[in-house]
């Protein structure tokens, strides 16, 4: 795990050296207009046109003091700016993963139950579009569909009125940064219901888009588990349906399901890019986006460095759940 | 009934089980309606400039036009003619699609086979690679990569190159140690064979069915991405016939008037659908071909 994540670190150098001095210049300043003169003394000062090997262990170096640079697009330092981001995102995926892993596995166990029924096309119907869609298609459709047709569900993650509040009232307290929560913490209703129904639309594009692999999957292992012979045995052993699909065929078509979660993860950091960028939320996918558009190098690469160790970190508590999870790994 | 060499009896066999589901022939139909559009956008929507990829525009009125006898599908922002765009972005797309999608699998199948048949250090180096890349989301990484090495259409399609060949890496390898202690490989080691022509004669054929199932489904996932890269903005320029492009040039008009609040209705959902019905297409056709393919499913 620590070679892998060496690995990165050398991987986003390497992206970081495709680019001419004079654009890496920019992770360090604060000004954006500098003199070509003053440009040359900077490359200099930090040393960026130095051997690359030397170059990368300063830039480590960095990375562990915490001096991730000055990110342009949020106008401060890349860490002020990421926790200011951060929360935005968080939130967003408190509510969308659950309810991805939630519909994945309850439409999929009922596609493979009800086999060749009508209930089984319509989720195998719902799986194969979730997995042709673009994501900024269903988000601008559902955005045309509900706010610019019927006027609800505006985009942004707070009203104005809310964000005063949320930002300048005295008298509110930031506990955990995450609206709804400390909506409910400061016991403030409005603030809740504003953060809340926000954050409906954007959620609905991540789950239809990301739950698909699960569904498909889940609905292939039912159907494995389902034809297996402990299954017979159980059913001979007077077993009725709820326990037959229940404690003997959905658990055992969860493992592969489990294995995935991750590659789901993944694929659900890419979606937040688009999603945050569509619904006009700030948090670290639109930071992203924007970073990317105005060549803001530092923003970037710590974006980047992030997603790639909390990736590195959900897929080894995966293996973690799995190895406790499946009894055969666990007991041997 | 006259009797048939084996081989192409098996080969009917499959014909057959391929046209039996509805699935697979709305797939083929889909991808063999887009590649027709693809091959006769010459004939279908004439070139106005000199490089077809330019949509040809009338005027540059903001507000896009609704479908006219002009403009059978309407016009875009800055009034970009949207069948034009639509046609010639379809070549764009096979174009696109089929060059990363092939030199993927040049790449993939090169290190899977060296890592898989050598095994040992070459193995351990090639597949700790791989691990690294699969260490980032893919679209957040491609974003990175096109920033470094400079936006536009052709940054993309060198990014996708160069980040989507580890999956047929990791599963043509994965082939190649159940193939390799089979004993038709050992004879033919026996027999004196050189390790080049072991691979690719014995080793490589048998192992490539997965790999080219997972290239027909990368098909559609590749111009998803190439699509959403255009849609942020990193893709090619304004009023480039590319799928991305054009619903980024539509995105600012999901709002309509005040008296018909779908006024634009067209410029949003036009280009999205044309989108998801290639990469539906591709996505059903490699699932009929796994279904096809694959001996566990193939004959039930």
């Amino acid at each position: 795990m620590v070679l892998v994540l060496i690995g990165v670190s050398l991987l986003v150098f390497t992206m970081m050296m495709l680019l001419p001095p004079g654009q890496r210049v920019a992770i360090y300043v604060t000004n954006d207009r500098v003199s070509p003169a003053m440009m040359d003394a900077l490359i200099a000062k930090y040393g960026l046109n130095d051997p690359a090997p030397l170059q990368y262990f300063r830039w480590l170096r960095n990375l562990l003091h915490g001096e991730f640079g000055y990110s342009i697009t949020a106008s401060s330092p890349v860490l002020k700016g990421f926790a200011r981001f951060l929360p935005v995102t968080l939130e967003l995926v408190l509510y969308a993963a659950p309810l991805i892993i939630l519909t994945g596995i309850f439409l999929g166990t009922l596609g493979a139950v009800r086999k060749d029924t009508a209930m089984d096309h319509v989720t195998r119907v719902l799986a194969i579009v979730g997995f042709s869609l673009p994501t900024f298609w269903l988000g601008l459709l559902l955005m045309m569909i509900f706010y610019g047709f019927l006027g609800i569900f505006p985009p942004g993650a707070l009203s104005t009125d809310v964000r005063n509040i949320v930002f300048s009232d005295p008298t509110w307290h930031p506990y955990t940064h995450l609206v709804t929560i400390d909506a409910i913490l400061n016991w403030r209703w409005q603030v809740f219901w504003d953060a809340f129904y926000r954050m409906i639309l954007p959620t609905l594009n991540l789950v239809v888009i990301n739950s698909a692999l699960i569904m498909r999957l889940m609905r292939s292992s039912m159907l494995e588990a389902l034809g297996q012979d402990y299954m017979m045995t159980a059913r001979a052993k007077g077993a009725d349906r709820k326990t037959l699909f229940r404690r003997h065929a959905r658990r055992n078509a969860m493992l592969p399901v489990i294995t995935i979660s991750g590659i789901t993860f993944a694929e659900l950091m890419g979606s937040m890019v688009i999603t945050e960028t569509i619904f006009d939320r700030k948090g670290i996918g639109w930071w992203m986006a924007q970073a990317a558009l105005q060549l803001d190098v530092a923003a970037i690469m710590f974006d980047v460095l992030f997603l790639g160790t909390i990736y590195v970190v959900v897929n080894l508590v995966v293996d973690l759940i799995y190895a406790y999870v499946d009894p055969r790994v666990r007991l041997s | 009934m006259k009797t048939m060499h084996p081989r192409l009896r098996e080969l009917a066999f499959t014909l057959r089980r391929f046209l039996k589901n509805p699935l697979s022939v709305i797939g083929l139909s889909l991808v063999v309606i887009f590649g027709l559009i693809a091959l006769l956008a010459p004939v279908l929507e004439p070139p106005k400039y000199a490089d077809p990829y330019k949509i040809p525009h009338t005027g540059f009125h903001i507000e896009p036009s609704p479908p006219s006898a002009a403009h059978p599908l309407g016009t875009m922002q800055q009034q970009y003619d949207m069948l034009y765009g639509l046609v010639w972005g379809t070549r764009s797309a096979f174009r696109i699609g089929v060059l990363v999608v092939a030199a993927n699998l040049f790449i993939g199948i090169i290190l899977g086979v060296l890592a898989g048949y050598f095994g040992g250090l070459v193995d351990e180096v090639i597949m700790r690679i791989t691990d690294i890349f699969f260490a980032i989301p893919f679209l957040v990484m491609a974003m990175a990569l096109v920033v470094a090495i400079g936006r536009g259409l052709k940054a993309v399609v060198v990014v996708l190159i160069i980040l989507g060949w580890p999956s047929y890496t990791r599963v043509l390898r994965s082939d190649i140690l159940v193939t390799r202690g089979k004993d038709f490989i050992l004879a033919a080691r026996a027999s004196g064979a050189s390790h080049l022509r072991i691979m690719f004669t014995h080793i490589v054929p048998n192992a490539l069915y997965s790999v080219l199932i997972l290239a027909s489904l990368n098909i559609g996932t590749t111009i998803l991405t190439a699509a959403a890269l255009s849609f942020l903005g990193l893709g090619s320029e304004t009023g480039t016939a590319d799928w991305g492009q054009i619903i980024s040039l539509c995105r600012s008009w999901i709002v309509g008037t005040p008296g018909n609040r779908f006024a634009y209705w067209y410029t949003v959902f036009i280009p999205g659908f044309v989108i998801s019905l290639f990469v539906l297409g591709w996505n059903l056709m490699g699932d009929a071909v796994r279904d096809v393919f694959d001996p566990r499913m193939r004959r039930r």
